[in-house]
């Protein structure tokens, strides 16, 4: 029992940065039918940010803001400079749009970076447990998770509560009548992707602090692990996401502390097959999304 | 107030309109008549934005807006009621009509929504409640009162009694005619020609993309070469 309680508080801190980064990808796709597999970049890109500031000696503190900025102002880059070209395109054209966006930031940092692993120091407190009765409690899955619901909380509020988030929602579900309205598409993509790219920020601050270090292609295993999450949750359902993100984590956790210890490394290889199994009995994902095949 | 001249728009090598040339005047309502497959919603889709076309011109108040996206088109005053009416179920009456005044200054929101509350009573009954679990009849008024939100200076309806039960069909119509003792100024498309000619100023007839007449409902109704366009109304 306390064995489970622990693993549901390591699985919630797991899937919480999984849910805000398959909530990035899952609006991106709800409005633009883009599977974007450049969202890791923004961590990459972040990271390199994160490593040189750092290496100047900024503190965590002034670092923090940094990545969240950073992963906006490239998310805002990445649709002006590449995905607006090709908007319109069939589905097939966005993916790939994605795919080399994803090896032209990498290559970026490999030649005029390193190719070599560039670590920087983590917060002191990353490291730092507590006790909860029986359960020892990272300060940073607390923070993790506590972080998550209030922006999960503000995305939910940004999108029933404002114009923005009525018209990010009109476009998802019907793209050409929300224009009917008045919607300026290049607002509301550009605003879909300052959204991402926050979510991918706060995501990635906790990213980085755990990693401690870069590479120039990073930004492959968030972006697997976003894009999963979101397929899990029903790829253009926002709840959907954010349900994927925390069933991903949960999975891994379990996975990882219940596999026998020989074939523990293999975690990842199981929750493959799980999410195969999913797809088997459920390909719609976990919450179907009616309008998820318009064009 | 509208003028279109000379517009074709092709679906690949099909040319869905051709060459077809009609004018709104301010305050006028204007049917726009024809068969299935004429091009009737082709030409209210390219007057929108939604559809470029391959010649021609779609001029609105004296400004050539052929270039124009659908929601530069809006803001100038043009305002759709898409085909299937195309309300977003996910959102709720209320949301549905606040994107529809999108574009109006917030202040001024408020005020319309109560405007439309108080003109269409089974919205109102349904203000917060998901647009996907309205009727036919009620997705149809919810489309035209989104429509009006805007304040369009000319409202464009695609087919909007298409479907409906036939009192609903009334209740359509009986909104088409308050709209134009309002002295809203209208261009209507419909496949029930014969109900649409009573209450339209004119009407253009469009036959496999094409322009083949215009006239009153009186001089329209009087061409024996135009019967088919009105039995296929009464389908």
């Amino acid at each position: 029992m306390t064995e489970l309680a622990q693993n549901l508080i390591d699985g919630l801190g797991r899937g919480s940065i999984y849910a805000l980064l398959a909530l990035g990808i899952a609006v991106i796709f709800g409005v633009m039918h883009l599977l974007n597999f450049a969202h890791g970049e923004l961590i990459t890109i972040a990271g390199y940010a994160a490593f040189a500031a750092l290496s100047q000696g900024w503190s965590w503190y002034l670092v923090t803001p940094l990545i969240v900025v950073t992963a906006v102002v490239a998310a805002v880059v990445i649709e002006f400079v590449a995905f607006r070209r090709v908007r319109g395109a069939s589905d097939f054209t966005l993916l790939l749009t994605s795919f080399g966006v994803h090896f032209v930031v990498s290559a970026i940092f490999l030649l005029y970076v390193s190719a070599s692993v560039k670590t920087f120091p983590r917060p002191q407190w990353v490291t730092n447990t507590y006790s909860l009765g029986p359960l020892n409690v990272e300060v940073f899955d607390t923070v993790v998770i506590a972080v998550t619901a209030l922006t999960l909380l503000g995305t939910t509020l940004l999108l029933q509560r404002t114009m923005f988030g009525l018209a990010l929602r009109a476009a998802a579900e019907d793209f050409d009548t929300a224009r009917l309205m008045g919607v300026r598409s290049n607002s509301v993509i550009r605003g879909a992707f300052a959204l991402s790219g926050l979510l991918a920020g706060i995501a990635g601050v906790f990213w980085l602090m755990r990693a401690g270090n870069t590479v120039p292609n990073a930004g492959i295993d968030p972006m697997l692990k976003g894009v999963l999450a979101a397929l899990i949750g029903g790829l253009g359902s926002l709840r959907g996401a954010v349900l994927g993100g925390f069933a991903l984590g949960l999975a891994e956790v379990l996975l990882r502390s219940r596999l026998p210890e020989t074939i523990a490394g293999l975690t990842d290889g199981f929750v493959f097959i799980l999410i195969a199994l999913l797809f088997i009995f459920r390909p719609q994902g976990l919450i179907t999304v009616a309008h998820a095949e318009r064009v | 107030m509208l003028d279109v001249s000379g517009l074709t728009t092709k679906y690949g090598a099909i040319s869905a309109l051709r060459d077809a040339t009609l004018s709104v005047g301010s305050g006028e309502v204007i049917g726009l008549i024809g068969p299935n497959g004429a091009g009737k919603t082709t030409a209210l889709a390219t007057i929108a934005g939604l559809l470029s076309p391959s010649s021609g011109t779609v001029t609105f108040e004296g400004a050539d807006i052929t270039a124009e996206p659908p929601e530069r088109r809006l803001r100038a005053g043009l305002a759709l009621v898409p085909e299937h009416r195309r309300i977003f179920v996910d959102l709720s009456v209320r949301e549905n009509l606040k994107i529809g005044g999108a574009t109006v200054p917030s202040s001024d929101r408020g005020e319309l929504l109560d405007e439309m509350a108080e003109r269409f009573p089974v919205l109102k009954d349904k203000w917060n409640v998901s647009a996907g679990y309205l009727s036919g009849g009620e997705a149809q008024q919810l489309a035209i009162a989104r429509a009006l939100m805007s304040r369009p200076k000319l409202l464009m309806m695609d087919e909007p009694s298409l479907g409906l039960a036939p009192v609903l069909v009334d209740v359509v119509f009986d909104l088409i005619v308050s709209l134009r003792e309002q002295g809203r100024t209208m261009l209507v498309v419909e496949q029930n020609a014969t109900r649409l000619l009573d209450v339209a100023d004119r009407a253009y007839v469009l036959r496999s993309g094409e322009v083949v007449a215009d006239g009153t409902g009186a001089e329209l109704s009087a061409r024996d070469d135009l019967f088919d366009t009105f039995v296929g109304g009464a389908q």
